[in-house]
């Protein structure tokens, strides 16, 4: 009973011990955080400071009060945090330096935990946010757009490295390279961001185990968003929208393993859904629509289910390369399907077989592709799907519904 | 000449065929863009109409109307009258009749929807396979004098850009599917004015992201000055071709 005590009372100590400090325009932001001790908060006024290489090694608390600007001239990193307990908020951060050798970023947050990074405005960085092995920190309600260029000049807005248990929510994130991107970074939930134009991927995952993705919208990202390596993902009321482009994709999944992909919506994507090398996944209740292909189901797939998913108005529902089916398709909605229901169960009698012999002549021959819409490939299609003989026949939906599921 | 194209094509658009087929343009037309909210996708839907019943049409229509004014061709080589000049004016008068129906059919409710490049180039690649199918479907009257057969031949014309040459290029595809074949394609593709016409419009749609690379390849020939410049050579040379040689052979006939 007493120890709890003591250390309740320590902690009102210093708490009460903290004071504020205020800068102004024109003064040093390092200098003032220099005479900060741990606990403190140092409170920047607004107006604009042309600073850079400000660093924080203790655990305070660094606030913007209407918005001030950070500018850094394009000379390097404006602010690199190398303390537990961080907090950042509600600041503008304007021209990083560009630089191949050291990632530059707007905020840089180095082996610490528990940061917080909120409400800022950061443009034409190049990094935005960057974590590296720093535990349980949050990035919430950042806006980062850059301007896009090549490649290569240009930085992820929210980037990860080697972390667990963060959170980014509500960011808008426009015109970097990754949107968010995260390598060995685990059991962390990212939510409600919003990922756009960015050159290559809207959220870029490698070996990032036990993640959450919910409520996030992806869109017209240069290649859509591409995760690999990683298992026990969990993807939700996500929307993959208007990843339009001859190598985009809305999600692409690579050696992804027993993860769960529901209620998320596809639209207007050149491949919705691709799949490779990927195990165990459950997908559900997705809606697929107005893409060119809905699916693209490598034949190394192996044991995945598909189930209660809408298939709307898509060129192509599935294209395989293979004639093995390992996966299992039930109860999905096909726009497509022509069988009929004696029963009137919501189940149609026939099954579905959701591979056109046009997608599999194309997967087989490319070039094949100059048919796209014409004559003879309708008629080989009708005549196909009549009699079947080259599209694998085992891959096929036995339940298929007759009316789409509601979102 | 102008009093002769005159007549004929007045004879033609009073033919109540020509009136029938521009009402079914119109009416698929507006049926395609009120069914489809996404003008695109009717554009899209449109464009596999355009591409089977304009060249059929075309090609049957004019080589019916030649067989049933030989007699009207027969009168008038008996006038001074140079062959030349007949031969033209038949063509003429077929193909701007057809090309009349073509442009109110479907030229006008596209237009009227949306004027997107893809618009154009589908109301400019119809034009042109009405005229491309009008001089197949001459050289095909004059070059055989029995009715029947002169129509069997035009169907089989017909048959062949339509089908057939699509059937032999996805077998060449299949055999040769080990080497690069995006430039070959593009070959592949202007021996088929059918073709050449649904690519060119297909490019300026969304569908042209789903061609891949084989799409990228034609997008980067096709989108610029030159291959545009190609296109349109190839069109003409298409129509030219076809209607150099019934001039010709109507010129050398012996009526």
């Amino acid at each position: 009973m007493r120890i709890p005590f003591f250390i309740l009372s320590l902690f009102l100590v210093t708490n009460l011990g903290a004071k504020t400090i205020q800068v102004a325009p024109g003064a040093s932001i390092q200098q003032a955080i220099d005479r900060a001790t741990a606990g403190d908060t140092v409170l920047v006024r607004a107006g604009t400071y042309y600073q850079y290489g400000i660093k924080i090694n203790k655990s305070l608390t660094l606030l913007g009060q209407g918005k001030p600007l950070l500018d850094a001239s394009a000379q390097g990193e404006i602010l690199t945090i190398s303390a537990d307990n961080v907090v950042v908020k509600g600041f503008h951060f304007q021209r990083t330096g560009r630089t191949s050798i050291t990632d530059w970023a707007a905020v840089k947050v180095l082996s610490a935990q528990y940061v917080q990074v909120l409400n800022n405005h950061i443009n034409h960085s190049y990094f935005g946010i960057y974590f590296s092995d720093s535990d349980h920190c949050t990035a919430r309600n950042n806006t980062i757009v850059g301007k896009p260029s090549e490649e290569q000049n240009t930085g992820n807005a929210i980037h990860a490295w080697k972390c667990n248990h963060l959170s980014f929510s509500d960011n808008t994130v426009k015109g970097h390279r990754d949107g968010i991107y995260l390598e060995f970074v685990t059991d962390s939930h990212i939510q409600r961001n919003f990922c756009q134009n960015n050159i290559r991927y809207g959220l870029h995952f490698m070996f990032s185990h036990n993640n959450t993705y919910s409520y996030n919208r992806f869109r017209e990202n240069g290649a859509g968003v591409a995760v690999m390596y990683t298992r026990n993902v969990v993807m939700h009321h996500n929307h993959f929208e208007q990843n339009w482009g001859s190598a985009a994709y809305g999600l692409l999944l690579k050696d992804i393993s027993d993860s769960k992909i529901e209620h998320n919506t596809f639209d207007n994507n050149t491949t919705g859904i691709y799949m490779e090398g990927s195990s165990r996944i459950h997908l559900a209740y997705n809606t697929l629509e107005n893409n060119g292909w809905a699916l693209r189901l490598q034949a190394n797939c192996s044991d995945n289910v598909f189930e209660k998913n809408n298939f709307l108005g898509n060129t192509f529902d599935v294209a395989t390369n293979g004639g093995t089916v390992l996966n299992r398709f039930a109860g999905n909605y096909w726009d497509q399907y022509a069988g009929y229901d004696l029963n009137r169960d919501g189940v149609g009698d026939v099954p579905y077989h959701p591979v056109s012999l046009y997608a599999m002549i194309v997967e087989r021959i490319p070039a094949g592709l100059m048919f796209l819409h014409s004559f003879v490939v309708r008629l080989i299609e009708e005549s196909e799907k009549i009699f079947p003989s080259l599209t694998p026949t085992e891959l096929k939906d036995s339940s298929p519904l007759l009316k789409p599921i509601k979102r | 000449m102008r009093i002769l194209l005159r007549y004929i094509a007045y004879d033609i658009l009073r033919n109540r065929m020509i009136i029938a087929y521009t009402l079914f343009l119109l009416l698929m037309s507006a049926t395609m863009f009120s069914i489809e909210s996404n003008p695109g996708k009717g554009l899209l839907n449109l464009l596999n109409i355009v591409l089977i019943v304009v060249p059929l049409v075309s090609i049957i229509f004019s080589t019916i109307h030649y067989y049933n004014s030989y007699e009207f061709i027969e009168l008038l080589l008996a006038q001074p009258i140079p062959r030349k000049r007949l031969a033209f004016g038949q063509f003429l008068g077929v193909g701007m009749a057809l090309s009349l129906a073509f442009l109110i059919g479907v030229g006008i409710p596209v237009l009227l929807t949306g004027c997107s490049s893809a618009a154009l180039s589908l109301v400019l690649t119809g034009v042109f396979l009405t005229l491309i199918f009008v001089a197949l479907a001459m050289l095909a009257a004059v070059r055989t004098r029995d009715k029947a057969r002169g129509i069997g031949v035009a169907l089989l014309l017909w048959f062949y850009f339509a089908l057939l040459y699509n059937g032999i290029v996805l077998f060449l595809l299949f055999a040769f599917s080990e080497y690069p074949l995006e430039k070959a394609v593009i070959a592949f593709v202007s021996f088929n004015p059918i073709d050449l016409g649904r690519i060119l419009v297909m490019l300026h749609t969304d569908a042209s992201a789903l061609m891949g690379f084989t799409g990228a390849v034609m997008q980067q020939f096709f989108g610029s000055g030159w291959g545009v410049l190609y296109a349109v050579v190839i069109m003409l040379l298409w129509f030219g071709l076809p209607l150099w040689g019934s001039v010709r052979s109507f010129s050398r006939k012996d009526f």
